[in-house]
């Protein structure tokens, strides 16, 4: 049985105005790997994220989500599996309230009131702001903003969670509770992101893509001491490694000592 | 353009106000709604030279304010701001109406003047109603009591849908021609092709980011229908409030009751 | 005196988008023209700031009467929208029309400035959403925008809604945009035919809009200014703002066609005309001009002399006032000038729309008169002492 596995097949994907956005993009994830996707600006990872809720179809090669190999007659049930998080949350709160938000999901599935308002408060507490249901989402802080966007995702008990960019524009703070969060998700996790210290804090695998190709996938840790791959893909180590004497010692000695960093 | 920015959080606050608890707070927003229109309603409804009939209701917004813990402070001074406007569309009437109407002891007074300042005290009802019904009920209350009311649902959606994207766009238009008079060193508003410009970018903003919100309701689920939970309840204390204040618009429209308390004092005195 | 001191279209009130309506500008023209000699500004403000000049209808110039047929309509036009847009089956207008209407609340906040005259002007933006939204889900938004300017800036007033609705939103969404400018545009879109299509379609919309104004003010009866001088005051100002308007949509038009073309060109397709074809367009209007007309003549069939009448029985006056000279004479003589229909004069007519809400008219008797300040002080008082009461009860229990 195929337990949430989302696996692609040579995906290629060029847009309207002729930019190549995937050059064959192949890779398979079991059910509850939490994976980091990264890769320097245009490289395609939000290109990608967008094929995995059937928003674009690829040109070429296959795409199995779950049971289901993605097909147009079969998207609405691709979406109910796999949730999806913005970069920006002002587009992902769009009704009055935030219990309207969060019941939105749940409501579009058509499940009854009560069930409803069970999982809007289940999801509300899960994210850590069930006292912010009445509140208009103007009034929420960027932090709070992103915690609403994930429970209204999380209402709708998705199997797969995927988010681009969760961490940009949250405060110190915000972004520890958030990684904190995000450590206790049992779902399937795939994040987009620039932060790698939070990729190193959530994610034990990486695919790195750099021009539409993906050009490692491996161990987090492995991958972020590989300064050179790091380079070729217009990348960095993520700060908490760079200046690090035991690495430093490491790449001359050729032993990696990659168990300090936690 | 902080004048604009104070003029949001203006509309924020009305939204914080409708959080207070009060037995007001609590009604359902379905009686307040048709209350304020059978009290708006009856205020217009006075011809033009009404003055001493109108003050009763005057009651209405008074016990509201009071009951609720609305800031009367606050509330004054938004109507304050809309009222050289007011003063603006009466102060022709004296102009052209001469005819004098009343005299008082020896001095005359024009039907201008009297239905100018019906004007005023009519445009203060009503700005003022609808000011105490915002704040009592909040805008998207008010949305909802509109529909099950009847209102046709697209025309709701799409009232909440602007009142959400209201901050969000002002604010980013405030980012941008702030951006522009930083650069700018002229004062004064711009010039045609830069406001071109500027408009330009903002709507492509708006529409890719139109494309981006249909996305995230895609995402969970939408089909062209808009759901919520609106758990709204008429009780007996709607019911005595509504009914119970038409009621008295009803009456103070029907009778002038200064005039009947007036000759009663007259009376009274001798 | 230039013309600039008198015909001023001026930047924007401080905080919300301009309500001053066509009544308040006429005001002004005329305080500006014959009273102040010495041409000092106006102060609105502690800010020395202009008001725009828009069409906004007030509540204190609308009779119910009129506010409740224009409202009627609204209504009407309102759900046969909303109708519209739920079979149009395009999921995507749901977000982008709430998107839009807030980006026509924003852009109208900021103003330009009009060459070679000094003033500025803004976005109206309904020739925007018409062409973007389609004339449906256009004339929505339009209402969407308007109420919440009624109910937070109290533009106008909610009586009021129910007519700058219909005046701002039906005729540029129903009659200029698919009338003029999709007519222009069919042959494909170029710059010309943009700028033509656009400047045109903003002037008949507007003017019709302004006439819209000044026939719900005289109806209404409640200002004191005459027919033919108001149109004659209105029309010529909105032919400027229709111009302005219509090169304003013009240069935003031409800007997303060149950045993203396809956008123009989903727009042209995917926005129907639907049925509505010319010869509905004009079976409804002639409707609706058969209708007013048979109600106006309801009112006016009632006896023009009664004003006087009752004046003089009630205030014992022996002859009306009628200074000489000033504003009055000058507009009275302006009025026989221009009259159209000199024995009518509509002012009669609407003094005696109200027979059915007051029977006396007007109640306006000295007797009572004064009884009625007695009683009116009284009752304010009244209520103050109940408001108070309640406030303090409030605290002593809270």
């Amino acid at each position: 049985m195929s337990h949430h596995i989302v696996e692609a097949q040579d995906l290629q994907y060029t847009y309207p105005d002729g930019t190549v956005g995937l050059q064959g993009v192949s890779f398979r994830i079991l059910h509850g790997e939490s994976v980091a996707l990264v890769g320097a600006n245009g490289a395609g990872k939000s290109t990608l994220l967008l094929h995995l809720n059937g928003f674009l179809r690829a040109g070429n090669g296959n795409l199995r989500i779950g049971d289901y190999p993605l097909t147009p007659q079969n998207v609405m049930a691709v979406r109910r599996s796999v949730g999806m998080v913005f970069q920006d949350p002002d587009d992902q709160l769009f009704m009055p309230t935030v219990f309207d938000d969060v019941a939105f999901g749940p409501l579009n599935l058509g499940l009854p009131e009560a069930e409803v308002e069970r999982r809007v408060q289940q999801a509300l507490e899960t994210v850590g702001v069930p006292h912010l249901q009445k509140r208009a989402p103007y009034k929420l802080s960027g932090g709070e903003k992103r915690a609403v966007a994930i429970a209204a995702v999380l209402s709708m008990s998705p199997d797969i969670l995927v988010m681009d960019e969760p961490t940009s524009n949250l405060d110190p703070r915000s972004r520890s509770r958030l990684i904190q969060l995000l450590k206790t998700f049992e779902h399937t996790k795939i994040i987009a992101t620039h932060d790698l210290d939070m990729a190193l804090d959530v994610c034990e695998r990486t695919i790195v893509l750099h021009q539409g190709r993906i050009t490692a996938d491996g161990p987090t840790r492995t991958l972020f001491q590989d300064a050179a791959l790091l380079a070729r893909s217009g990348l960095e180590k993520p700060l908490r490694m760079q200046g690090c004497p035991i690495c430093a010692d490491g790449e001359k000695t050729g032993v990696s000592p990659i168990s300090h960093h936690r | 353009m902080a004048k604009i920015d104070s003029g949001f959080l203006d509309i924020g606050y009305m939204d914080t106000l409708a959080g207070g608890d009060s037995r007001l707070h609590r009604l359902d927003p379905r009686a307040k709604l048709v209350t304020t229109l059978v009290f708006i309603v009856a205020v217009v409804s006075f011809d033009k030279y009404a003055l001493s009939a109108l003050i009763p209701f005057f009651l209405f917004p008074m016990v509201l304010i009071a009951a609720s813990g609305l800031p009367v402070r606050y509330l004054i001074k938004k109507v304050m701001i809309v009222t050289p406007f007011a003063l603006l569309i009466g102060i022709f009437n004296p102009l052209l109406d001469r005819e004098i109407v009343i005299q008082i002891g020896s001095i005359p007074i024009s039907g201008g003047w009297v239905s100018f300042f019906s004007i005023l005290i009519r445009f203060a009802l009503t700005v003022t109603a609808a000011l105490v019904l915002i704040a009592l009920t909040g805008f998207n209350a008010v949305c909802m009591a509109l529909e099950k009311l009847g209102t046709p649902r697209p025309f709701v959606v799409q009232l909440l849908f602007l009142y959400r994207y209201l901050f969000v766009l002002t604010e980013e238009a405030v980012r941008m021609v702030r951006a522009r008079s930083l650069r700018s060193f002229r004062s004064g508003a711009m010039g045609f092709a830069a406001f071109a410009s500027l408009i330009g970018h903002l709507l492509l903003r708006t529409l890719d980011r139109a494309q981006r919100v249909h996305l995230a309701m895609c995402c969970r689920g939408f089909d062209g229908h808009i759901r919520m939970i609106k758990p709204m309840h008429i009780g007996w204390r709607e019911i005595v409030f509504t009914i119970g204040w038409s009621g008295l618009f009803v009456c103070m429209r029907r009778f002038n009751l200064p005039v009947k308390i007036g000759e009663l004092m007259m009376g009274l005195m001798g | 005196m230039k013309l600039t001191d008198v015909v001023r279209i001026v930047p924007k009130h401080k905080l919300k988008i301009d309500h001053e309506g066509s009544h308040e500008f006429v005001c002004r023209i005329f305080v500006v023209f014959f009273l102040d000699r010495s041409r000092e500004r106006r102060r609105v403000n502690r800010e020395e700031q202009w008001e725009d000049l828009r069409m906004h209808m007030a509540d204190a110039l609308i009779s119910p009467a009129v506010g409740g047929v224009m409202w009627a309509a609204t209504a009407g036009l309102i759900g046969y929208s909303s109708k519209k847009v739920k079979e149009e089956l395009d999921d995507r207008k749901v977000p982008l029309m709430g998107v839009m209407g807030a980006f026509i609340f924003a852009a109208q906040m900021i103003n330009f400035t009009i060459p070679a005259t000094g003033s500025s002007g803004h976005l109206g933006g309904g020739m925007i959403l018409a062409i973007l939204l389609g004339p449906h889900a256009a004339f929505l938004t339009m209402a969407s925008v308007l109420t919440v300017q009624a109910l937070f800036f109290a533009d106008g007033g909610l009586l009021a809604l129910g007519c700058n609705i219909f005046n701002m939103g039906f005729f540029t969404c129903f009659i200029a945009y698919p009338l003029i400018y999709k007519k222009i545009i069919a042959a494909g879109p170029t710059r010309g035919r943009i700028l033509t299509g656009a400047i045109l379609a903003a002037i008949v919309g507007l003017q019709a809009g302004a006439f819209g104004v000044v026939l719900e003010t005289v109806f209404s009866g409640i200002s004191e200014l005459p027919f033919v001088t108001f149109l004659l005051l209105m029309l010529p100002i909105h032919l400027a703002i229709g111009l302005v308007e219509g090169l304003a949509t013009a240069a935003v038009v031409m800007f997303i066609w060149k950045a993203r073309p396809e956008i123009m060109r989903a727009a042209a397709d995917s926005a129907p005309i639907g049925d509505l074809s010319i010869q509905k367009v004009l079976i409804g209007m002639l409707a609706a001009a058969v209708i007013t007309g048979g109600m106006i003549s309801w009112f006016a069939s009632a006896d023009p002399d009664g004003l006087e009448w009752s004046l003089f029985r009630t205030a014992g006056v022996e002859e009306l006032q009628n200074p000489g000279d000033g504003v009055h004479a000058s507009l009275t003589h302006l009025q026989e000038k221009t009259a159209i229909l000199p024995d009518y004069g509509f002012k009669a007519a609407d003094e005696e729309a109200k027979p059915e809400e007051q029977p006396p008219w007007p109640a306006v008797d000295p007797g009572t008169s004064v009884s009625g300040l007695v009683g009116g002080a009284l009752t304010l008082l009244l209520s103050f002492c109940i408001g108070l009461f309640l406030k303090r009860r409030k605290v002593s229990i809270s």
